[in-house]
């Protein structure tokens, strides 16, 4: 979606202001809501490109104003509330007045480890082909849909150049919308700064994305 | 729980983020009543990202192979299980890419659209790089956003900007600083900053840590 998330190359957000030895996380309700959608991913049977997208679909004035796990703690409430885990009413209650769905599983405390090890690695196996070698022209196809993509806006319709071949991988517009990992082979894009930015861009800089084989065409 | 949360950093309303608090306090409770989350779990969960996983992790990575011609070699051509053999992996870490800055090139790593981060070797992102100002600009104009960190580089220097737009999470190899011929990977890693492996900073210099 072309949403508020979708940052690089607007304008008017200022500087970037580092913070001097940074805590790791900025109040308590902060950690809860981080551990919160960590542990929620696997009884509530979302993916990752489920949760981005939950994250994401929102007004950009209210993606904009939010803080980051305020945006990660609405999209957890949305996702439970769309499964029907969690109702408006408890938590305005604080408590559970309905009883539980039934889940797959939970996250135990002496799964923790184990599970953050194994991680949720997205390479899949393929029998065909790539499309495209290192080195082939392509231009960034313009595509604008409403539902989750990775594909930023400030490369769409811009001619790079394919830096590698990194494999095949799930495809998030397919798996954000439920639809499938529908693996497809990725790419790492480079473009010149001043393809994407004109005059206005560093002639220093080459800017990539990773971009799925269905974000691309012959150049 | 704290019952005593403040949140002084973000400039919002405070009766906002109180809002927040609640909620996240009243979720909290509904899941366990459930039986969706355990406490316990995610205690467990906090403690990692706080203790065990950090910056530290990629430091140690750099340092040896900043020390170590083969393993250097072997973080360059496939980082994912070069990492490995230090036990670093997993989560928002299964596909990592090394990025090697040379006198000719300066990398750095950006999520335009959300906030990838190598976690295994980094630990979870700080609040600007998750911020609307590096997200916009580090693609657009990557010269101001280093000088907003205080980094100026040769204008002949070319820099290479990665948007983590898939899975693949990128770990910036800086350059070994000078003056650092014999040391040890332990001493080597106190120079390895968390901005240097994500590209926009630069190691300490011997001197530095020497203050």
């Amino acid at each position: 979606m072309n949403g508020g998330q979708d940052l690089g190359g607007t304008h008017g957000h200022g500087a970037v202001k580092p913070e001097p030895n940074e805590p790791v996380f900025h109040g308590n309700w902060e950690k809860r809501a981080f551990a919160l959608t960590m542990a929620m991913a696997m009884p509530g049977g979302w993916n990752l490109d489920m949760s981005r997208f939950a994250r994401e679909n929102r007004p950009p004035g209210e993606y904009l104003s939010m803080t980051y796990y305020q945006i990660w703690f609405a999209a957890l409430e949305t996702m439970l509330k769309e499964r029907g885990l969690v109702a408006e009413d408890e938590i305005a209650a604080g408590h559970s007045l309905y009883p539980p769905k039934p889940v797959k599983r939970m996250l135990s405390p002496g799964d923790v480890e184990k599970t953050l090890h194994r991680g949720g690695p997205t390479e899949r196996d393929t029998n065909t082909k790539a499309a495209f070698k290192p080195g082939d022209k392509v231009r960034a196809k313009n595509i604008n849909p409403r539902t989750h993509t990775r594909l930023p806006r400030y490369v769409r319709g811009r001619v790079g150049t394919i830096e590698r071949i990194i494999g095949c991988h799930v495809f998030p517009d397919s798996n954000a919308a439920g639809a499938g990992e529908n693996p497809q082979w990725l790419y790492t894009v480079r473009f010149d700064g001043r393809e994407l930015w004109g005059d206005e861009g560093d002639p220093t800089s080459k800017i990539s994305v990773d971009a799925w084989e269905p974000y691309l065409e012959p150049a | 729980m704290s019952d005593h949360d403040h949140d002084h950093h973000h400039d919002h309303d405070h009766s906002e983020l109180s809002e927040t608090q609640l909620r996240v306090r009243a979720l909290e409770t509904v899941l366990t009543e459930k039986g969706y989350v355990d406490p316990a779990a995610l205690d467990l969960l906090i403690e990692t990202y706080e203790k065990k996983v950090g910056p530290r992790n990629g430091a140690r990575v750099v340092a040896k192979a900043w020390a170590d011609p083969a393993y250097r070699a072997r973080l360059l051509k496939d980082a994912t299980p070069a990492i490995a053999e230090i036990g670093y992996a997993g989560r928002q870490g299964e596909h990592i890419v090394a990025l090697e800055n040379t006198p000719k090139r300066h990398n750095m790593v950006v999520c335009t659209l959300c906030s990838c981060y190598p976690w295994p070797v980094l630990g979870l992102p700080p609040v600007w790089y998750k911020s609307a100002p590096y997200r916009s600009r580090a693609v657009s104009d990557p010269r101001g956003v280093l000088a907003d960190f205080g980094v100026t580089l040769p204008k002949e220097t070319e820099i290479r900007i990665w948007d983590s737009t898939a899975e693949i999470r990128y770990l910036v190899l800086p350059m070994r600083p000078e003056g650092t011929e014999g040391w040890s990977e332990e001493k080597l890693a106190d120079l390895v900053t968390r901005d240097s492996m994500i590209g926009t900073g630069l190691p300490k210099s011997p001197k530095d840590i020497a203050k």
